[in-house]
Order: C-alpha cells, then sequence, then structure tokens
C-alpha cells in the first residue's frame, strides 16, 4: 500500500474522514465510518470545527462512541481533546458539524441539554465546589425538593446509595466537606456525581491524572463496572497503560483533527506513542489494520 | 438509581484495601458519621486547626469585651442599657446580613449604606403629609425602591461584567447624591434635609414594645418549636439511617437558643423607666423583626436550590456554571435581596431616629456591615459565611459602640477600637487557615 502524504488518508483503512477527500473512505473504512444500522454508535459527531478567535481547536472532526464500550481518546497537549468532550458536554458550541446522538440529530447548547440527554461528564479539573460536602456536590444542579425546599434525606440515600454501587467506601463520611478529601476521593466522588443521574454516556477527562496506583486502579474499576453496565465511556487518558488495560477503542486527535479511530487492538504501546505524535497510523501496524477488518 | 440493581462485584475491592486504615470507615455504616459528642468534640476540634473556627473565637471576643465594659461602667449590664444595645444593633445586624448574600458570592456591596438611606426617605416620605400614606404602603414603597436599585446594579454587574466592587463603589457616591436630593426636596423646607417620622406604627418598629406577656409567650412557643423541630429531624434521619448529628449537640444547641432567648426577655421585660410612675418594659418589636428575617434569610440559604446555588458560585463558580447553574441570575437575585435587606435597614434605622436626614452616613455603615459579616466568621473570598455570623458581628459592633459611648470615649478611640477588633478577627481566621493549609 502506497502512503499518501496526507496523515488522515495515511490511515485510511480505520480512518473516518470524508468520503469526498479521497473518494474510497467507502470501500475501505468499513468500521467505524458508516455503520449498517446507526442504532451502533451512541454518539457520532460529524465534522465538529471549533475556534476561539483565530485558533481552530477542533477541525473536522468526525468520533464515534459506542454503548458498552470504552473509547479512549489520545493527543497531545493541546490536541483538543478537551476542548472536543467540552462540546460534548455543552460547555463549548461548535461553530460547524453535526453530532448524532442515539440516532438523533442534536444540538447540545447547554450543560443541561447534555444531561438530559444522558452525557455526563467528569471534568479534568474535576469542577467540584471544596465548600459543600459530598452529598451536595453530587446533586449540583439538579437537587431534589419537595414543595420547594431541599430534599436532603432523599438526597443523601442516593447519593449513598451511589457511592456503594460503585464500591467508594473510603471516605470518612458522606457529609464531608469535598474540600477535605483526598485526590482519589475527589475522583470517586466526580465519577459517581456523572454515573448518579441515569447516565448514557460518562466522558472523563484524565481521571487518573492526579492519582497514586491504588487509586487509580480504583477509577480503572469504576470505568469497567460503568461499561458492564452498557454505559459509553469516553476517557482521555495521556497513561497509555491505563487506555491498554480499560479501552475496547482508541481515537486519536492531532492538532485538532480526529487523526486515528481503531480498535484497541489494532495499537500497541510504541504505535500508539507514533500515532498521537505524528498523527499518522505506524506503517509498521499497517499489518494490524488489516487484521482489524478482520475483527470487524 | 434503579438502573444499578445488580450488586456491584468487580470494582474497588483492592482500592479499599489500601487505603490508610485511619480512613477504611464503611461509608454505608452511619456511625461513621460522628455520632457521639466525644467524636462530634473531636471533629470539631480538628475542624478549628483546619481554619474552619467559625464563631468561636468572637463569641470569646465579645464574652471579653463585654467584661471590660462593665468593669469601667456598671451601668453596661443593666437592662435599660442592654435593651438600648439591642436596638441600636439591629441595623448594623441587617446590613451585616445584607451583605453576607454578596459575600457568598466572593462579591462585594459598597452602596448598601446608602441604599439604607434612600429606602429610609422614600418610607419616611411616603408616610409624611401630604400623602400620609399607611405605614405598610410606606414601608413597601421603601423596599421595593431598595430591591430595584439591588437588581440594578446585579444587572450591571452580570451583564456588562464589570466588577462589583466598582459599580457598588459608583453606588456609595450615586445614592448619597439621591440620598441628599430627596432628603432635601422632601423635607427641605421645614427642616433643612431632615424629614421627621410621625407615622406611629412606623416610630413603633424600634421604639415600641411587645407586652411582658407577650414576650414570655413567644419565647416560650418559639423554643418549643425550635426543639421539636430539631429532635424530630434527628429523629427521622436516625430511622433513615442518614447522618445525624450527636444527640449532646442537638441539646446543647437547644439550650443555647432557650438560655438567648430567656436573657433577652427577662432583660427586655425589667422595667427600664426612669420615672416609677411609668414603668417600660417589654422586648422591643424590632427584636422580633431581627430575628424573623434572620430565620427567613437562614432557611434562604440553607434549605432552596438558590441557597445551594450561592454557596456553590462563591466556592467554584466554573463548577456551578458546568453544573447548568444559571449564574447571572442567582447573582443578580442575590444583589437584589441585597438590597432590600439593606432597605429594611434603612427603615428601621428611620424609626430608630425618629427621622432620616441627608446626614446618613452611609459609608460608615457599610464598613460596619462588611465587618460585622467578617467579625462573625464570613469569608471574603466567597462561599463560607452564615447569616447568624451578621448577628453575633453585628452584635460585637454595636456592643463596642455602646460601651465605648458609655465610658465616654470619643468617637476616634471608638474607630480605631472596632478597628483592631476587625483585624484581630480578620486575623484569627486567616492564621487559622494558614495552619490549614500548611497541615494538608
Ligand atoms: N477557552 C479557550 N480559549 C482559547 N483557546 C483555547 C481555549 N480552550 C482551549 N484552547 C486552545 O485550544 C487548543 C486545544 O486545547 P485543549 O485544552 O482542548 O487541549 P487538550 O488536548 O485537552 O490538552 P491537554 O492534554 O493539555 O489537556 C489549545 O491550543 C488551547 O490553547
Ligand atoms: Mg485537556
Amino acid at each position: 500500500m502506497n502512503l499518501p502524504a496526507d496523515p488522515r488518508a495515511e490511515a485510511g483503512p480505520t480512518l473516518p474522514g470524508p468520503a469526498s477527500a479521497d473518494g474510497r473512505s467507502g470501500d475501505h473504512s468499513d468500521g467505524r465510518n458508516t455503520p449498517a444500522s446507526g442504532a451502533k454508535w451512541l454518539l457520532e459527531t460529524r465534522g465538529i470545527t471549533k475556534r476561539f478567535g483565530a485558533v481552530e481547536a477542533l477541525s473536522d472532526v468526525n468520533l464515534h462512541v459506542a454503548p458498552g464500550e470504552v473509547t479512549a481518546l489520545l493527543g497531545d497537549n493541546g490536541a483538543g481533546k478537551s476542548t472536543l468532550i467540552k462540546c460534548l458536554a455543552g460547555i463549548h458550541e461548535p461553530e460547524e458539524g453535526q453530532m448524532i446522538f442515539d440516532g438523533h440529530p442534536v444540538r447540545i447548547r447547554g450543560p443541561k441539554v447534555a444531561t438530559g440527554l444522558g452525557i455526563e461528564t467528569v471534568y479534568q479539573d474535576l469542577a467540584l465546589c471544596d465548600n459543600l460536602d459530598i452529598v451536595q456536590n453530587m446533586f449540583l444542579g439538579r437537587e431534589l425538593t419537595t414543595s420547594r425546599l431541599l430534599d436532603e434525606d432523599s438526597m443523601e440515600k442516593q447519593a449513598r446509595q451511589t457511592l456503594a454501587e460503585l464500591s467508594v467506601t473510603t471516605v470518612r463520611s458522606i457529609r464531608q466537606l469535598v474540600g477535605s478529601l483526598s485526590g482519589g476521593q475527589r475522583q470517586a466522588v466526580a465519577v459517581a456525581k456523572a454515573v448518579m443521574q441515569n447516565a448514557r454516556m460518562v466522558i472523563m477527562d484524565e481521571p487518573t491524572a492526579a492519582l497514586g496506583v491504588a487509586q487509580t486502579a480504583m477509577v480503572l474499576d469504576l470505568i469497567r463496572t460503568l461499561r458492564s453496565r452498557g454505559i459509553a465511556v469516553l476517557v482521555i487518558s495521556h497513561n497509555l497503560n491505563d487506555v491498554f488495560k480499560v479501552a475496547d477503542h482508541i481515537a486519536v486527535l492531532y492538532l485538532g483533527r480526529l487523526a486515528v479511530e481503531a480498535p484497541v487492538g489494532a495499537f500497541d504501546q510504541q504505535s500508539a506513542v507514533y500515532a498521537i505524535t505524528t498523527g499518522r497510523f505506524d506503517p509498521a501496524t499497517i499489518e494490524a489494520s488489516e487484521t482489524v477488518k478482520a475483527i470487524e | 438509581m434503579t438502573r444499578f440493581s445488580e450488586p456491584s462485584t468487580e470494582a474497588g475491592s483492592d482500592a479499599a484495601g489500601t487505603q490508610p486504615p485511619a480512613q477504611v470507615v464503611s461509608l454505608l455504616d452511619p456511625a461513621s458519621a460522628a455520632d457521639n459528642m466525644a467524636d462530634y468534640l473531636r471533629a470539631w476540634t480538628v475542624r478549628i486547626r483546619n481554619g474552619e473556627s467559625g464563631m468561636l473565637p468572637v463569641v470569646l471576643g465579645l464574652i471579653v469585651i463585654v467584661i471590660i465594659f462593665q468593669s469601667q461602667k456598671s451601668v453596661f449590664l443593666s437592662a435599660g442599657n442592654l435593651t438600648n444595645l439591642f436596638t441600636q444593633s439591629a441595623t448594623y445586624i441587617l446590613l451585616g446580613m445584607a451583605e453576607v448574600y454578596v459575600l457568598l458570592l466572593g462579591e462585594i456591596d459598597l452602596s448598601i449604606g446608602y441604599v439604607g438611606g434612600v429606602a429610609g426617605v422614600v418610607t419616611v416620605a411616603t408616610a409624611a403629609p401630604p400623602g400620609d400614606h399607611p405605614w405598610w404602603v410606606a414601608i413597601l414603597a421603601g423596599l421595593v425602591v431598595a430591591t430595584i436599585i439591588g437588581i440594578i446594579q446585579g444587572l450591571v454587574i452580570t451583564r456588562l461584567r464589570v466588577p462589583s466592587f466598582v459599580v457598588t463603589l459608583a453606588g456609595l457616591l450615586g445614592w448619597e447624591g439621591v440620598l441628599i436630593f430627596l432628603a432635601d426636596r422632601e423635607g427641605g423646607t421645614n427642616g433643612g434635609g431632615t424629614i421627621r417620622l410621625s407615622n406611629s406604627i412606623l416610630l413603633d418598629l424600634v421604639n415600641g414594645n411587645l407586652s411582658v406577656a407577650a414576650g414570655w409567650i413567644v419565647l416560650v412557643l418559639g423554643v418549643a418549636g425550635f426543639a421539636v423541630f430539631l429532635i424530630a429531624r434527628d429523629r427521622h434521619r436516625r430511622r433513615h439511617s442518614l447522618v445525624v448529628p450527636p444527640l449532646g449537640l442537638t441539646i446543647a444547641k437547644i439550650v443555647a437558643v432557650a438560655v438567648a432567648g430567656f436573657a433577652v426577655v427577662a432583660i427586655c421585660n425589667t422595667n427600664r423607666g426612669r420615672i416609677v410612675s411609668h414603668p417600660v418594659r417589654g422586648v422591643p418589636w424590632v427584636v422580633l423583626i431581627v430575628l424573623g428575617i434572620f430565620m427567613l434569610w437562614t432557611a434562604l440559604l440553607g434549605r432552596t436550590r438558590f441557597g445551594r446555588y450561592v454557596y456553590a458560585i462563591g466556592g467554584n463558580a466554573e463548577a456551578a456554571r458546568r453544573a447548568g447553574i444559571n449564574l447571572g441570575r442567582i447573582r443578580t437575585a442575590a444583589f437584589a435581596l441585597t438590597g432590600l435587606t439593606a432597605g429594611l435597614a434603612g427603615v428601621i434605622l428611620a424609626s430608630q431616629l425618629g427621622s432620616i436626614s441627608s446626614n446618613v452616613d452611609g459609608g460608615s455603615l457599610v464598613l460596619y456591615a462588611v465587618a460585622a459579616a467578617v467579625i462573625g466568621g464570613t469569608s471574603l473570598f466567597g462561599g463560607r459565611g452564615k447569616m447568624l455570623y451578621a448577628v453575633i458581628g453585628g452584635l460585637v459592633i454595636a456592643t463596642i459602640a455602646n460601651g465605648m459611648g458609655l465610658i465616654g470615649l470619643s468617637a476616634s478611640a471608638q474607630y480605631m477600637v472596632t478597628a483592631l477588633v476587625l483585624l484581630a478577627a480578620a486575623s484569627v481566621d486567616a492564621l487559622a487557615r494558614r495552619n490549614s493549609t500548611r497541615s494538608s
């Protein structure tokens, strides 16, 4: 196979690039690009473009996320990962492009729209209020009320149940201020907050970045728990070890473009690094990408 | 929640085992929430060392101040002077509570002194001839004006994104101008910028008293209601294995409220009249008004979404935004409530003085208001504070002013002592917080 200069075209076999670009997507990209039934993807973005002034943080991104699978979103610093998930979470609105959620085109104009669809996000900076306790944080923005007064009892019960189901058992009191928790405990609270509302898709931005070994293991377990419950998980990580432990699919952003998208089996550590740093599929693993076809 | 029906099997078992032992207390065990007094006290000392000193320093400080004044001037603790002190503190407490709303957001409102002044003028002028409107129309007019001022300032702050410090600094200047203009126009012919308050009900807000029996009845009903509320809530939560404060703490709270309430009613019901044939006794109405507003605002902050969002924005505005909270609306509403409460303070001030004039020193009042909130333990950086803090802080400010007045110290000394108390309170808070950051 000869390799054209365009990195997206180079990764042709698994590239969800526009069909018009080289006219061969149709026959090659049998995987993530053109699902036979629209139902396969829980979320699909088509041509998402997001600019900050003159900076084009995202250009023409076509991402696919399947239910009951963990999709890892990789890319170097500044590749646009956080920007992409903020578009999905309703923090940013992209200038161009479409999002298809559960087979329907959607416009995610605000955080409430995203959560209304069942898209929950755990941000890189966690977005917790240190001056509120665990229960208050988990219900922030969607407090339960009875006759307009906060229903603390029901909220505490539900929060306790969710934390127990996620096997988060290491906090002293559920009424502890979040500011007094350790990094891993804060991460656990943020994840629990995300999954408590019948989430269909959970997005996590570098969930293990600041964590020790044990707490990383805990978060990876949380991710597996979510997957086993049929939730689509989109996780950003710089830690390839973690990625290979939990991911089913890998998508690589490179300078705001979705450069590569393939099942995890198509990568090893080396080729993943290659894809992240160059935005291309490692030529050495082109045979592997043939295996991709076989897998699918 | 129904989605997670099957028990979790795979997650977290090893992670839990690797935690430091002190932390591994099951979340499902309600006893893990300090359920007995010893645990609670231990947690409390930890909190104090971590900078959550709350009201402890200021309450101790208040006791020290009282002892000093009493040793200098024995009338300080007389029924007459203490009742006087309660009514004097009303303005500071109300302005302090007004400031708490915006301080919780991490904002500030420098205009509330003159906003109160403007509301006072509007109320007094509405009740004065030729209109002679009834008292409630007058109060309503004053409060509406104050609330609208708050909304306008809030909108400029949130829509135009001008810092609240600047907007309300402009308010500090501008509303003083409006105050002088109104006072001169309404009272100019007969009193040189002073409008007399002639409506007897408005005068009675501060100068009228409940009957002795009514005072005791209110006390008994109030304490009983408070006790029943707390005990019923605790029992309900214990039955549903929710986190419950230790019984000792609940009892201590009830006892504290009962003792404080009894002291206030007993003091106010003691005859403080100078003429033997004309005994003056009874709890001033203003005490009930301040108490009512305090309970209302405490419920609003503690039991409603609005209150929760005020704390959330003060703690982490970006997190609040991502949670879908409309920051602009909550902030504007908070500034409106600040205006409303300041307006009430202005009405009370007019009632206390029996008149209102262009001489209202709104500059000092707002600084006392901020001082009251901060002395009590409200953070200037947002997210930490309670209405109760403004009550205690307002009492401290009024006590200093009252005691120094009794001793006969000059205004210059009063300012300097108030400054020292404010500085001491803020330093205790800062020191405690520095300890907490060092230890964590
Ligand atoms: N609010 C913003 N305003 C302007 N530019 C922004 C903004 N947010 C992100 N950018 C720019 O968009 C690009 C992508 O940033 P983004 O935060 O999405 O990267 P990332 O892939 O998450 O990186 P990292 O791995 O460091 O978290 C960067 O060039 C960044 O400077
Ligand atoms: Mg990022």
